[in-house]
Parts: C-alpha cells; sequence; structure tokens
C-alpha cells in the first residue's frame, strides 16, 4: 500500500502547524478545524496529497479515510496537482445564457485542456465553477485569485496570454 | 426617491466604506444606543413587529425565528450567530455588494442581532471566490475590534461577541442552513434532519441563528428608526427595501436598492433597460435558479413574498434571470439540472438519482434524440423530486422548480425538440 502511497512532505511544516492551532485555538475540538487545516495545507503545497492528508489527519486526531472524506466532498480542496492558477469557469444559468459555452470552450482550445485537466507547462488547471456572482458581468471567471468579467472570445486571449 | 438604507454608503465610483466613512454616517449609532442600554427582549420586540423576512430566499420573519432562541442561564456555554454569506445561488450577486462595499453594516448587523439573541461567538460564513469580500471583512472586524465595538465587554458593558470569518471551500449545498452548520463544525456539508432547529441545537449542539447578510444588513437602520418607519419603506404588504437584480440580455444589468413590492415591469424596464434591442422577454426565474418560471403575464406583480408565491413562484433571492426568445428554453433547463444534479450533497436518493436523470434526458432532447415519452418522465419526476419526495432539505424540491413550471411555460418548445429531431434556437447561448 505504501508504495502507492506519495509520501512526499508527509509531515506538516512549523509554520503550516501554527496556523492550524491558531484556527484550533477558536474551535471547541480539533476535529472542527478539518476544513481550515486542509486549506491551509493546500495554500503551502498547491494541493493535498496522501502523504498531507495523513499528517492533518494525524495533527487533528482523526482517521485518514474520515478526513478523505471531508476533502474529497468540498470542490475546491484539490486531491491531485493544480496548475500554478486554477481557472474557475461560471458553468451557470446567467453565463451560460451569455454566451459562457463559447468561452469555455475558446478557453479550452486556447490552453489545449478539457475541463479537469491541467496545461502541459503546468500553469493552468481549468475546472468549472458555480455561479460567481458577478451576473450582470456575464461571463466571468476566477483566475487564481482573480475575478475576471464580461468576457468575450477575444479578450480571452489577453487575460490567459 | 425612495430611501435606501442599506446602500447609503454605496455608489458607483465610491470607494469602499472604511470605519472612519461608516461612522461619520451615522455608524455604530445603533450599537452604542442599544447595548447595555435597551433590553434584548425589547430589541426582539423592534426587530418582530418590523415585519422583516429572511432576504436569502425562504422569507421567514427574522423576528420569529429568533424568538425560538431559548433564555439564556448562566454558564450555559456559547451561543452562535451565523451570517450566511455563501451566495452561491445562481443568477444571485446582491451579498457580494454589501461585503464590499459596506462590511461594518454587516457588522454592526450581527452585534446587535447576536446582542438580541445573547450570542457571544459570531461566524461570517463565506465562499472561497469572494477574496476581495473576505479581506475587507477582516479588515473592518479588526477596526471595530480596536474600537472594542466587538470582542470582550463591548464598550464597558457585560456583553461581549467575538466574530470571525470562516472561509469555506466550495459547494452549493454550504448555503443550506444545517448543512453550513456541519460545514462550520468541520464535517461533509450534508444537511441536518429538523428538528432539533439549530435555534435550540445548532452548531457545536448549541443555540444559533443562520441569518442571510441582507438580512443581517437590515437590523441596524431598524433599530435606529423603528419599526413604523421600517414597514413604511415597502410598497405593499412587506416591510423594507430589498436588493432586486436583472441578469441575461437586459441593457443594463444590475443590481437595485428598492422598495419591496416594485413591480417586474418596472425593475426590468426602468432599472434594467428593457430587453437588448432585437431581443423579446420569453420568461424568467423571479429569484435565483431554485424558482418557477414566471412568463409576461405576470410583469404587473409586485415583486413580495405572497404575489409571486401566489402566481406559483418564489421571490426567493429577488435577483431575476431573463430568458430571451432566442435562447432556448430547454438549453437553460438543461443548464440548471446539471448544476443542481453536481451540487447535491448525494444523501437523499430522489435528489441524487433523479436529477442526473432528469439531466439526462434534458440533454437528449436538446441534442434531438428526445421521445414524446421522455415528456411523461419528466412530468412524473417532478412530483417525485419535488413535492412528494421527502428529501431531508430543500434542494431537491428547489432544483425541480424551474423544470415543472418550464415544461408548463414552454411546452410547445420541449415538443418541437422532439418533433423536428433538432433544437430551433440558434440565435442564444448555444
Amino acid at each position: 500500500m505504501n508504495s502507492v502511497r506519495n509520501n512526499l512532505a508527509s509531515t506538516l511544516t512549523d509554520q503550516e502547524v501554527s496556523e492550524i492551532e491558531a484556527e484550533i485555538s477558536h474551535l471547541p475540538d480539533r476535529r472542527s478545524a478539518a476544513i481550515d487545516a486542509l486549506k491551509i495545507v493546500q495554500k503551502h503545497r498547491g494541493w493535498i496529497s496522501d502523504g498531507s492528508l495523513s499528517a492533518i489527519a494525524r495533527l487533528l486526531g482523526m482517521s485518514d479515510e474520515e478526513l478523505d472524506g471531508i476533502a474529497t466532498f468540498y470542490t475546491l480542496i484539490y486531491r491531485k496537482p493544480v496548475g500554478e492558477k486554477v481557472i474557475l469557469c461560471c458553468d451557470s444559468v446567467s453565463c451560460w445564457i451569455m454566451g459562457g459555452d463559447k468561452i469555455t470552450n475558446k478557453i479550452k482550445s486556447h490552453l489545449n485542456v478539457e475541463l479537469g485537466e491541467t496545461t502541459e507547462d503546468s500553469k493552468y488547471t481549468l475546472l468549472p465553477v458555480t455561479c460567481l456572482g458577478d451576473c450582470d458581468h456575464a461571463p466571468a471567471m476566477m483566475v487564481g485569485d482573480e475575478l475576471h468579467h464580461d468576457l468575450t472570445e477575444s479578450n480571452i486571449e489577453e487575460i490567459l496570454k | 426617491m425612495s430611501e435606501t438604507p442599506l446602500t447609503r454608503n454605496i455608489a458607483p465610483g465610491k470607494p469602499p466604506t472604511d470605519l472612519a466613512a461608516y461612522d461619520a454616517n451615522g455608524g455604530y449609532q445603533a450599537v452604542r444606543d442599544t447595548i447595555g442600554k435597551v433590553d434584548p427582549d425589547g430589541v426582539l420586540d423592534i426587530i418582530k413587529d418590523s415585519n422583516l423576512r429572511g432576504r436569502g430566499g425562504a422569507g421567514y420573519p427574522t423576528g420569529m425565528k429568533w424568538s425560538f432562541v431559548p433564555k439564556p442561564r448562566p454558564d450555559e456555554g456559547h451561543r452562535y450567530l451565523v451570517a450566511n454569506a455563501d451566495e452561491m445561488e445562481p443568477g444571485t450577486f446582491k451579498d457580494r455588494l454589501l461585503m464590499e462595499f459596506d462590511p461594518h453594516q454587516l457588522i454592526e448587523g450581527m452585534i446587535l442581532s447576536s446582542y438580541t439573541i445573547s450570542a457571544d461567538r459570531g461566524y461570517i460564513f463565506i465562499r472561497d471566490e469572494y477574496h476581495t469580500a473576505i479581506k475587507r471583512l477582516n479588515d473592518a472586524i479588526k477596526e471595530a475590534e480596536n474600537k472594542n465595538y466587538l470582542g470582550d465587554r463591548i464598550l464597558g458593558t457585560d456583553f461581549s461577541f467575538h466574530l470571525h470569518v470562516h472561509v469555506s471551500a466550495g459547494r452549493y449545498i454550504c448555503g443550506e442552513e444545517t448543512a453550513l452548520l456541519n460545514s462550520l463544525e468541520g464535517k461533509r456539508a450534508n444537511p441536518r434532519a429538523k428538528p432539533p432547529f439549530p435555534q435550540v441545537s445548532g452548531l457545536w449542539g448549541r443555540p444559533t441563528i443562520v441569518n442571510n447578510v441582507e438580512t443581517l444588513c437590515n437590523i441596524p437602520h431598524i433599530v435606529t428608526h423603528g419599526a413604523d418607519w421600517y414597514q413604511s419603506l415597502g410598497s405593499g404588504n412587506d416591510a423594507g427595501t430589498k436588493l432586486y437584480g436583472a441578469s441575461g440580455r437586459v441593457k443594463k444589468p444590475g443590481c437595485w436598492e428598492l422598495p419591496i413590492g416594485t413591480s417586474i415591469r418596472e425593475i426590468l424596464e426602468n432599472h434594467a433597460g428593457g430587453m437588448l434591442d432585437g431581443y423579446e422577454l420569453k420568461g424568467l426565474l423571479p429569484g435565483g435558479a431554485s424558482t418557477d418560471f414566471l412568463v409576461a403575464e405576470h410583469l404587473d406583480l409586485p415583486m413580495d413574498y405572497e404575489s409571486i408565491m401566489q402566481a406559483g413562484s418564489r421571490m426567493g433571492t429577488g435577483t431575476m434571470i431573463i430568458l430571451d426568445d432566442k435562447t432556448c428554453p430547454v438549453g437553460m433547463i438543461a443548464n440548471l439540472m446539471k448544476f443542481f444534479a453536481r451540487e447535491s450533497c448525494g444523501f437523499c436518493t430522489p435528489c441524487r438519482e433523479g436529477l442526473p436523470w432528469v439531466k439526462q434526458i434534458l440533454d437528449g432532447i436538446e441534442a434531438g434524440t428526445g421521445r414524446l415519452g421522455d415528456m411523461d418522465i419528466l412530468e412524473r419526476q417532478s412530483q417525485f423530486i419535488g413535492a412528494i419526495s421527502n428529501t431531508h432539505c430543500a434542494h431537491a424540491p428547489g432544483a425541480i422548480e424551474p423544470l415543472s413550471s418550464g415544461l408548463k411555460y414552454f411546452h410547445e418548445d420541449f415538443i418541437a425538440h422532439i418533433e423536428n429531431k433538432t433544437c430551433p434556437y440558434t440565435g442564444g447561448a448555444t
């Protein structure tokens, strides 16, 4: 079993532990920090490997399986490596009406990826996302932490150059 | 010009409101005048009398909700107030505006609300993608802590309230009140069975109130100006103002604070500027993805809870999604069902199995491979997933609203797809 596990970095750094403990300090029990802890480690490492998952589970006093059940429930916890920036492309109804499918297709062909895939240069991962709450400027997407809206097939290349 | 208390500090081009700007416009006056000076039951009476109803979609009377919180006993442990800032209802973009441009208004609303229900801990449960709002809320909380509007023994009184921003990790279902509580506890966001209701046994088993951001933003104004003033703001049966919005092929999509009960026509024609040239209105979802379609005959209805319900839909979040005559209604409903199927937490069978089935059938009809028998399946599933599904939460019944109403209003479109074996729409989204 160990051979298929990614045991790289299976201990947490002091920085990660101290950030997680800060979250635990305002919670009634350690396991309540599960989602916060996953997000903290993901912030430092980009994604949650099996090794990272185990280390967090130990710190919180949970089983790996229970923590994985939580990690895989949430769309913004990545259990596979992602690119430097994740593109969250809105596929909800207002963006769809305003031509969102065309925008997504343009991104796919521009980056040569399908939804759920990472570009060959590991720069971008393309994922669909639920309504970004920017419907008066549809279609919209996030690139990393930045929101882009009023998207057209022609401004996509400029944004993703 | 009617009063716009919720957006009085917000205008295009105006910078976000910091503590100095908020204070200068009467900010935190309600906190200074109330905490330790007015009995919490007195505040509760004002909120009850104001007829404020929840702005997150369900429209439950806020004062009534609060009144179910048991009276505090000495040394009983924490009690919680949670702001539901997980704005993910497709087509909804109102709470983002309030949090990004006037974060102190939400914080002041939460201080007054927690005082009323004797909560000492608060969370703002916000979606991860709202980076700007998260930063501005955290900055504003620090400012408020420095002034002792938040923290221990607020303004020298016995009342303490600590507020924390919890940034979520995705999933629409987190907006469901009890799923949100599970998520705050670090668990999978499966909704809980009710009873017990959160007011009695919520976060970590303690009394908890969950309110929408816009609801909480109303509180300082009601406390300052009173219930009668608040009632007078509405133009019909309901009280106060409402953030209404419109998206889709209209001339000026946007979000506006208007008297609650403003007609759909006024929102659509006066504020959204009417349909784009070359497009006509075919239908609309009045308050987000999980509300029933309305059509042109409903344009003169006031956007209030009762009027929209009597027309067979719900006001929901009040942000309308406009369907034009060049966009395929079958494709739009297929998009909605794809969303709801993906976002089901998977706990209840009608939701987990029914929604993907419905989505598959709609995709088939849209692609030209539908059969007439599919219509019967869709009608039956509308019942099984909707009215009689007995699911744990409102996800499945909400999901099915645009389908069942769409089958009624756009029946001919469905039949045309099936008989001609192709989608007749070419000028819209696809």
